[in-house]
């Protein structure tokens, strides 16, 4: 369980540096979809379900979509 | 998008989405969750539908009109229940001294007004969700 536990916080730790590299916005979604997923997994091995709950639906969920909705509406790859 | 596979999965998975975000809503006192859980599940439950079926046919299965209602409502039915705890002689949001019924802890009907309250807080947060995913999406 401590190995799970350092695999997913380097996981996380990648995903956070790769969202800020990136220069195709979309590609920075989706990365940043991963992170908020990672983040779920690692509240409920935290024993906070309550906080993966929400992560999990308002992190992964509901912020990817509209983040992906206002890219559509604008240029997707950064100048 | 007119996918066949696409509406059908939606379809057949949006009732048991919204099932659980009433089931996270209603057990918020007793259980991990709450209001603002259940209602973002409620919420992307309408979300799903939207991507899936077009921004028409969502407007006309929950119109703009009715999400405003439920999102004002949400709100003032928050504060009237503040209020009740004031008019029965104790502070904003007083809930065992002014004697709402408390019942059996674990029970779902318990904790005085908390399961209200919490079914406020989720109607409020999903409607916020959907009217801000249309008001996004709508062209104009």
């Amino acid at each position: 369980m401590e190995l799970l536990n350092v695999i997913l916080v380097v996981f996380l730790i990648v995903c956070a540096i790769a969202v800020e590299r990136t220069k195709d916005l979309l590609s920075a979604v989706i990365i940043f979809d991963a992170y908020s997923l990672t983040m779920a997994v690692l509240w409920l091995l935290l024993k906070a379900p309550d906080i993966a709950l929400t992560e999990a639906a308002i992190g992964a969920g509901v912020t990817t979509i509209l983040f992906v909705s206002v890219i559509s509406r604008t240029r997707r790859v950064k100048k | 998008m007119d996918n066949l596979i696409v509406k059908t999965i939606t379809r057949l998975i949006v009732p048991f989405i919204q099932i659980y975000g009433i089931f996270i809503i209603l057990h918020g006192h007793i259980s991990p969750g709450g209001g603002f859980s259940g209602g973002a599940v409620l919420g992307a439950s309408m979300i799903l539908y939207t991507l899936s079926y077009g921004l028409t046919a969502a407007n006309k299965k929950l119109p703009h009109k009715v999400t405003g209602v439920f999102e004002s409502g949400g709100i003032i039915w928050y504060v009237l229940l503040g209020l009740v705890g004031i008019f029965l002689g104790g502070s904003f949001l007083s809930n065992k001294e002014v004697g709402f019924f408390m019942g059996k802890a674990g029970d779902v009907i318990s904790g005085g007004f908390i399961p209200l309250i919490t079914a406020a807080i989720g109607l409020k947060v999903a409607s916020t969700m959907i009217t801000l995913f249309h008001t996004i999406i709508e062209e104009d």
